[in-house]
């Protein structure tokens, strides 16, 4: 590698600064695509007839009555799909359209397509279908008993027949909640007349997308493409295909471009959902604290269709511990198939729901020893040069826990009820609570996740620089759901080749390769890594090409002398390198779980502030304090943005949030009765950064997307406990929980 | 579907009349979820946001077309922090006090208001006139009142002597934009009377008489009466499970909210 | 049928043929995608128009009964070139990420500084509650409109 970056002025806008988001400009004057937003001349509009029983037989199915109102142009079934009649994450077991047996409420079996969305929606209506009902199974538990699982793992580390002298035991449910992005699912599809066609769908990973989709059209990959959209939020639930294969379908068999969009409730059940769980854990410890065994039952509702449970269940099982030493574990974790609405990827993937058993679990142990939540938590804290506790996989990168731990204690906690005002109150301005109906609890939540994915998943990111006269160019089919990745990726360019024009062109997967998936905290590290990587080989050849020592935007120099311009570099035709990033290679455990499956890790920590009315069980979240283990900061007001939004998540999912299904069926499809934090009802976070550079990754930066929604929710349901003195063991925590009626 | 734009009172009056069968339209923050979710699709609405007649506050009436954003500053003080809390500040500044009426969801916040004032709700049609219901005849049932399908809410009309001592509050499992698990108000007049008013725990909204009998004869009420006074406000009530909530914490949230206004009453 | 009314200060001409709602005609009929249509039930925000001077969610505005009335949509406030304080604020914040609860954000927080040119962090909380945002959890937006509110008059 030739000589570093220089003492010229740095350019603007590069590492570790917050530039503007070059989509910021659209987005608060109302101009900015989104997928909902697209228009194509001619285009007709599709709807979906979706099941209205969990479990179910079709034993009549007759579209001609759709196809007889003016303005319908086609319906389509199953039969119409010409290619693998399915699909899925992991395997393809989720039918087109569901054909004989319906398995989950919603499940799609037929859409409209017409002139208009409202005569689509007469088209629906009109279909002529018979159900003969079905038995659904609903219960988790009976489904592990039944067997009727798509995975089930096993961990065994160490000599699970020892014993500590001081034991803790718990039952723990998560309810199921969902990512509820504020942009429903939408597309649009456009016959390319070839037999081929061009998707324009919100996705968090096109090429996966696309992989699912041609083989069920019967069509050659490089007939379908799949274009990244601007999309309104993801956390998971654009992860799997929802719309994506009928819209396809809809075009071809009409040859015009066809939209869809679900509104919300639709959306509701048009895509996964968080697996609600229930754990079973005993934890011992000896009488200073120090852990000697963990034994954990874990079950995940699946739902109907597999999705990416296979991968969701493994990270409740190796975080079911969280970051802490312990040489003797025992997991049995399983994720069953039910009739109950599928689940799938949220924001924490897993270890969210283990997160808030193993936090309970420590606090109870702490009390059992007479030691402080921190206290007992530092003490067993897992570090780097470490054996992961579940895996056993040897922390190799920088593992900072005692670090972030230590930082959070000394954050200062946050100032006496100000009782002035009644919004600072629990029940807000429904003026339920006076001051002195309020006891304040203070909660902690330490937790591990996977950076990336894992058990040698083959993770890489494609990535294309083109450096033009104008500027440099980064070609990509990342997925920006509004995160900020476009952000990183111009200041990860900028700072290797020093030039502040930088564009970042979304390509669809004919043009570029996988830029794998917009989750598992991974972008940051693998887009962000390719972008560093391909930036500094793609400055490293020009600069060799030319003798030069220094490339800017003006162009190359050598000890001091511009010696080249951008133009003439770029004259015969414009520089240009690809490069394929992978993280460290990932294994497959053996059958005891061990082994080494995960590339990196991030730990978090978090303490919260909650003032409880314990009378009528209303809750106000004070302050959130979180400490973050970043490797390095790369952009500090987006990496803020993601730890305020991630904590709201996990604030959500402790206290309001959950899709309430009785008998499969969900009863709150909608936002009266699926509640969201508002902005009354969100806290003062405070944020510190821990920065210890992972090993790989762009100048050694670790994901934060995920953590603050792992540690956030523990932390509050841990405050109400300490308020109310109750074992409190489900979330979301609800008022009648908390008085105990 | 038609559409019909009076711009006074009887040219409403006429719309309802030679078409009884039509929907009501003011803020819409009702009828258009509805609508919205194709659950109700109306071949004629007579839209009565623009007729300013209805839309007047006059000492003790309170027109029906009246916003809740306008009653957030009302000189009674339980309806003003009541009016606060309705939805958000877009609902506030289209919904009104003539379609919570209207639309009498055992949830309705204004409503548990109206029933502690002993307010009179005043229809009218063209060819019966007006007439003045009592709260409690009006409210017959879950989102079911007794007016007549040729009629049109005018205003809530309050008692000459409603108690300037009165508080509200409302217990929802959000901080903001929530439908009510419990919602309340109590007020108490000079001669130390009470009326409970109580939403979301019964069919309609009630009061609770036998918790006000027991302040009535004792207008000075100790500690040990005022537990007695909760637990008779939680016997009264007849609140379900739903979604939303248990029947047991509605029964339980029920007595603790009246107390604790009531106790503010005390302390005024 | 015609209903004429003025949106961002022109007039303008909608075909509505029933129940549609203002959102809907904004969307799809007149141009203006900006307005979002993330619930439809008025909670949250998404839709939030300025019509005859009050801050109201669109997708409760019944198209019909819009005639002769006076709407501000955000495509109304502001423009690529000059922005007007609230969307540079939001801007300048990172209180923008996926964007889709933005138009909402940036109309309400312009009616509430319209009559509130200083408005208290509270103040701020409160006037944006029916403002649903699932990405920032608030925090870059409040940051955003309190150092407004600071600032001169």
């Amino acid at each position: 590698m030739t000589a570093g970056l220089t003492t010229k002025k740095r350019v603007r806008g590069g590492v570790g600064e917050s530039p503007q988001r070059i989509d910021g400009i659209p987005k608060v004057t109302g101009n900015f695509a989104y997928a909902s937003d697209l228009y194509a001349t001619g285009m007709l509009w599709g709807a979906t007839l979706r099941s209205p029983h969990p479990h179910a037989r079709i034993v009549k199915l007759d579209t001609s009555p759709a196809l007889a109102i003016g303005g319908v142009v086609t319906v389509l079934t199953q039969d119409d799909v010409p290619g693998r009649d399915g699909f899925g994450m992991h395997v393809p077991d989720q039918p087109v359209f569901a054909y004989g047996e319906c398995n989950y409420w919603g499940e799609p079996i037929a859409v409209v397509v017409a002139s208009d969305l409202p005569t689509a929606k007469l088209g629906v209506e009109a279909i002529d279908i018979e159900y003969e009902l079905l038995e659904p199974l609903t219960d988790m538990e009976e489904a592990d008993r039944l067997d009727s699982q798509t995975r089930r793992m096993k961990i065994r580390r160490g000599d699970l027949t020892v014993s500590g002298e001081v034991v803790a035991e718990g039952y723990y449910e998560v309810g199921q909640q969902d990512q509820a992005p504020l942009g429903n699912e939408a597309g649009l599809a456009i016959p390319d007349g070839e037999g081929g066609v061009d998707l324009f769908a919100v996705s968090q990973w096109v090429h996966s997308d696309h992989m699912q989709i041609f083989p069920c059209l019967d069509l050659e990959p490089e007939q379908v493409r799949c274009h990244p959209v601007g999309m309104g939020g993801a956390f998971g639930a654009r992860e799997d295909v929802s719309m994506h294969i009928h819209l396809c379908l809809a075009a071809l068999r009409t040859g015009r471009p066809v939209k869809m969009v679900y509104d919300r409730a639709e959306s509701f059940v048009g895509h996964v959902h968080r697996h609600p769980a229930r754990m079973w854990y005993r934890h011992e410890a000896d009488r200073s604290g120090k852990l000697v065994k963990v034994e954990a039952r874990v079950i995940l509702d699946g739902g109907a269709y597999e999705s990416s449970s296979n991968a969701v269940i493994a990270n409740a099982a190796y975080f079911a511990v969280g970051p802490y030493k312990c040489d003797n574990v025992s997991v049995d974790a399983v994720v069953v198939r039910t009739n109950n609405p599928p689940a799938g990827a949220m924001r924490g993937f897993g270890g969210v729901q283990t997160a808030y058993a193993h936090e309970a679990q420590m606090d109870l142990l702490g009390a059992e020893v007479g030691l402080e939540p921190l206290q007992i938590r530092r003490i067993n804290a897992l570090g780097s040069g470490d054996q992961m506790n579940t895996s056993g996989q040897l922390i190799e990168g920088p593992l900072p826990t005692t670090e972030l731990i230590d930082e959070l204690a000394a954050m200062p906690l946050a100032g006496p009820l100000d009782s002035t005002d009644p919004r600072h109150l629990p029940g807000g301005t429904g003026l339920t609570t006076d001051p002195r109906h309020v006891r304040r609890g203070i909660g902690y939540g330490v937790t591990i996740k996977n950076l990336a994915f894992s058990e040698a998943f083959d993770d890489y990111t494609d990535v294309r620089i083109v450096l033009t006269p104008m500027g440099v160019e980064v070609h990509t089919a990342a997925c920006e759901v509004g995160q900020g990745m476009v952000t990183v990726i111009q200041q990860l360019a900028r700072e290797v080749l020093q030039i502040e024009q930088v564009a970042v062109v979304w390509a669809d997967t004919s043009e570029i390769g996988s830029a794998g998936s917009t989750s598992a905290s991974r972008q940051s590290q693998m887009t962000g890594g390719a972008t560093y990587q391909c930036a500094v080989e793609l400055r490293d050849q020009i600069l060799s090409e030319y003798g030069g020592d220094e490339l800017t935007g003006d162009g190359i120099w050598k000890d001091g002398q511009l010696v080249v311009t951008l133009a003439e570099v770029c004259a015969l035709r414009p520089p240009t390198h690809e490069l394929r990033y992978r993280h460290p290679e990932t294994f497959v455990t053996d059958e005891n779980g061990q082994g080494s499956p995960h590339p990196a890790w991030a730990v978090a920590a978090h303490r919260a502030v909650v003032d409880v009315d314990p009378e009528l069980g209303l809750i106000k979240v004070v302050q959130i304090d979180a400490v973050h283990d970043v490797g390095r900061l790369l952009n500090p007001v987006a990496a803020l943005g993601q730890v305020e939004g991630g904590t709201a998540q996990g604030i959500g999912l402790a206290t309001l949030e959950e899709l309430v299904v009785v008998d499969g069926v969900i009863k709150n499809a909608n936002f009266t009765d699926y509640l969201l934090p508002t902005f009354l009802d969100m806290p003062h976070v405070e944020v510190r950064w821990v920065e210890e550079p992972e090993r790989w990754g762009p100048l050694g930066a670790k994901g934060i997307g995920e953590p603050p929604t792992i540690s956030s929710g523990p932390a509050v349901a841990a405050a109400i406990r300490d308020a109310v003195g109750r074992h409190l063991h489900r979330v979301p925590v609800l008022p009648q929980h908390i008085v105990g009626v | 579907m038609e559409i019909t734009r009076p711009r006074s009172i009887s040219e409403a009056l006429d719309a309802r009349a030679e078409d009884p069968g039509a929907d009501l339209l003011a803020g819409g923050t009702d009828l258009m979820v509805e609508v919205n979710f194709g659950h109700r699709k109306p071949n004629h609405v007579i839209a009565l946001r623009k007729v300013e007649e209805l839309a007047q506050i006059q000492d003790n009436r309170i027109g029906a077309g009246v916003t809740w954003a306008r009653l957030e500053h009302s000189r009674h003080r339980a309806l003003a922090e009541l009016a606060r809390t309705i939805g958000s500040p877009q609902i506030r500044a289209a919904g009104t006090i003539g379609g919570n009426i209207g639309t009498a969801s055992p949830a309705g916040d204004g409503l548990p208001w109206l029933a502690a004032m002993d307010a009179e709700i005043e229809v009218a049609s063209r060819d019966r006139g007006t007439r003045r219901i009592p709260w409690n005849e009006f409210f017959t049932g879950v989102k079911q009142t007794a007016l007549e399908p040729d009629e049109v809410i005018l205003a809530a009309v309050l008692p000459d002597d409603v108690p300037e001592n009165q508080f509200f509050a409302k217990i929802g499992q959000r901080t903001a934009m929530v439908i009510s698990t419990v919602a309340a108000v109590v007020a108490r007049d000079n001669g130390g009377r009470v009326r409970v008013g109580l939403a979301s725990v019964a069919p309609t909204p009630i009061r609770a008489t036998r918790a006000e009998a027991l302040i009535a004869d004792n207008p000075d009420p100790s500690e040990t009466v005022l537990d007695e006074f909760a637990r008779a406000v939680s016997e009264e009530v007849s609140p379900i499970t739903d979604h939303r909530s248990t029947e047991a914490y509605r029964r339980h949230a029920a007595g603790v909210l009246a107390r604790r206004l009531l106790e503010r009453c005390l302390a005024s | 049928m015609i209903v004429t009314f003025t949106v961002n200060g022109e007039s303008r001409v909608a075909n509505v043929a029933g129940d549609e709602s203002l959102l809907t005609v904004l969307r799809e009929q007149l141009g203006l995608p900006g307005s979002k249509n993330a619930c439809e039930q008025g909670e949250c925000g998404s839709c939030s128009v300025i019509m005859d001077g009050a801050l109201v969610t669109s997708c409760l505005v019944m198209a019909a009964d819009c005639e002769g009335s006076d709407v501000t949509t955000v495509e109304g406030i502001g423009n690529d070139r000059e922005l007007n304080a609230i969307q540079q604020a939001l801007l300048d914040h990172g209180a923008v990420q996926c964007g889709f609860c933005t138009p909402g954000f940036v109309v309400a927080a312009t009616h509430l500084f319209d009559y509130n040119p200083h408005p208290t962090s509270d103040e701020i909380k409160e006037a944006l509650s029916g403002n649903i945002c699932r990405c920032t959890g608030y925090g870059a937006i409040l940051r955003g409109l309190e150092e407004l509110a600071e600032g001169s008059a």
